[in-house]
């Protein structure tokens, strides 16, 4: 292999303007973070209310949660971040149509956060709903018995026992949210894939230029998972053995 | 008046009919054991009485208030029915205090402290105070139900309602529990037990029903159902449970 290393790449000026490809790196790594953030926030929220409507005791509330949940799970992410970038805008009443197309601020983070949120948030309810069907039928039933109302017995007996259950698969999920974060380079925007291909182009230093973005997805990934691990020790349930009665 | 008076109610799942025609009341300061074989609608019935299974035909109307009526608020009514179930179904993930004073505070809108206060006095009276900052799964599954009985009884309940309290206990927990419902007769709670305990009813129950198929076969004092049950069925289920 005939390649031509060079460390100091990260700290070259980029062709045009004073930043070095290190400035560039960072504020691709800020829009990486801030996506997969609002995405993730998204998730949780939506994926809650989805995952609890689909364990409802009304089939027009569980029948909304099954289209949802299959309607986002069944349609590949990056036609959905085209569908929502290039599509959906046409379909808004005129003025707002305009506004998104020319003026919207931020556009591309936007587009992003909301479609990758929004994707996610199916796979969230989908673990949600099992948490809450593993737990047994008598649960809501004393929680109803002690005259808890329905959506009490959810705020205050199920949801925090399932999201406890969950906690493993909805940390492989926020590391997933992360790493997905990556189509958004398709819609343009300046995140760490768009970015380290920027770089390659520019300086024609592949290797350094997919390095940095491989290491930096990994340590996002990485402090995804230690955050979700740390918050599962913190709520670990004394004396409570998941899967017994 | 009676406190629950249970009016002819009849409940189908699906094709299947769980309950036929089932009557009976239990009167202030009563204690009603129910017993019969496994799978004829003993948890269904009870289960009625606070509405926590709905019933096609018939109404219970407890302490005044129908259960089957549209308008009836059931979250309002069921804070003060309490009731006690064979898994005790204690909330897993808050502490023993945080299970008797959680409905206390967010049903019947109570302070910390006055809901704080009772809890432990309850704890006390159950002989578990000590244990008042611990969880669910660090105790016992008699001290869980003693739990159980005290957290029901934090809400002040008219009456209380038990299904199969002792079944899920290992053979040496049944007294500890048994003994609390005992006294709680005692002074004069109304109650309706599900209950194998024959020892149980003989102390303390007032009447006993017996029920077969979803339907209720025998209805009688203690004293009767003992000496002489009328029905075969009873006659049979007696002897068998009595061999032990
Ligand atoms: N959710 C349900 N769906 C269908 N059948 C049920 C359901 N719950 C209970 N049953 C049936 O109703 C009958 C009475 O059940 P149950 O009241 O639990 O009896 P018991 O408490 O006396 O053992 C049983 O035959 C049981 O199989
Ligand atoms: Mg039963």
């Amino acid at each position: 292999m005939n390649y031509h290393w060079n460390w100091h790449v990260y700290l070259d000026q980029v062709s045009a303007g004073d930043e070095r490809y290190l400035d560039w790196i960072i504020s691709a790594l800020g829009w990486t973070i801030a996506v997969s953030m609002s995405a993730w926030l998204i998730a949780l929220t939506l994926g809650a209310l989805i995952g609890t409507l689909r364990t409802a005791p009304n089939r027009w509330l569980v029948a909304i949660g099954n289209v949802w949940v299959e309607g986002f799970r069944n349609v590949p992410l990056l036609v959905q971040l085209f569908l929502w970038f290039f599509v959906v805008p046409e379909f808004l009443p005129a003025e707002l149509s305009r506004w998104v197309k020319q003026d919207m601020p931020a556009k591309e983070f936007f587009t992003a956060a909301i479609c990758l949120g929004l994707f996610t948030s199916a796979r969230v309810a989908e673990q949600v709903r099992a948490g809450i069907q593993s737990l047994p039928r008598g649960q809501k039933m004393a929680s109803l018995a002690m005259g808890f109302t329905l959506p009490q017995t959810y705020r205050y007996v199920l949801l925090p026992m399932a999201f406890r259950i969950v906690i493993p698969p909805l940390t492989s999920e926020f590391m997933n949210i992360i790493k997905n974060s990556s189509v958004a380079f398709a819609i343009g925007l300046m995140e760490l894939t768009f970015i380290s291909r920027q770089m390659i182009e520019e300086s024609g230093q592949v290797f350094e230029s997919l390095l940095a973005a491989t290491l930096l997805y990994t340590i996002c990934a990485f402090s995804a998972n230690r955050v979700m691990t740390y918050i599962e020790k913190r709520t670990r349930v004394p004396g409570y053995i998941a899967g017994a009665k | 008046m009676s406190m629950i008076d249970i009016r002819n109610i009849s409940k189908w799942y699906g094709q299947f009919q769980v309950l036929t025609d089932c009557s009976t009341q239990v009167k202030q300061g009563e204690v009603v054991v129910v017993c019969g074989p496994s799978g004829s609608g003993k948890s269904t019935l009870i289960k009625c009485v606070n509405g926590l299974e709905p019933f096609q035909k018939g109404d219970v109307v407890v302490n005044g208030i129908s259960v089957a009526d549209a308008k009836t608020d059931l979250p309002k009514l069921r804070a003060r029915v309490g009731m006690v179930f064979q898994h005790f179904e204690l909330f897993p993930h808050m502490s023993i205090i945080g299970n008797l004073t959680i409905a206390q505070t967010k049903v019947l809108g109570r302070g910390a402290d006055e809901a704080r206060e009772r809890g432990i006095k309850l704890l006390d009276r159950v002989g578990l105070k000590a244990h008042a900052s611990k969880f669910p799964g660090e105790l016992s599954g008699g001290q869980q139900q003693r739990v159980a009985i005290a957290r029901a009884l934090a809400m002040d309940p008219i009456c209380m309602l038990f299904d199969e309290p002792t079944s899920a206990l290992d053979p040496e927990m049944i007294n500890e529990v048994l003994d609390v419902m005992v006294e709680l007769a005692k002074e004069g709670m109304t109650m309706m037990v599900v209950t194998h305990e024959m020892g149980f009813a003989r102390k303390v129950a007032h009447r006993v029903i017996f029920m077969d198929a979803g339907q209720i076969v025998e209805d009688a004092t203690k004293e009767a159902f003992f000496g002489q049950p009328r029905s075969e069925r009873a006659q049979q289920f007696l002897s068998k449970i009595l061999q032990h």
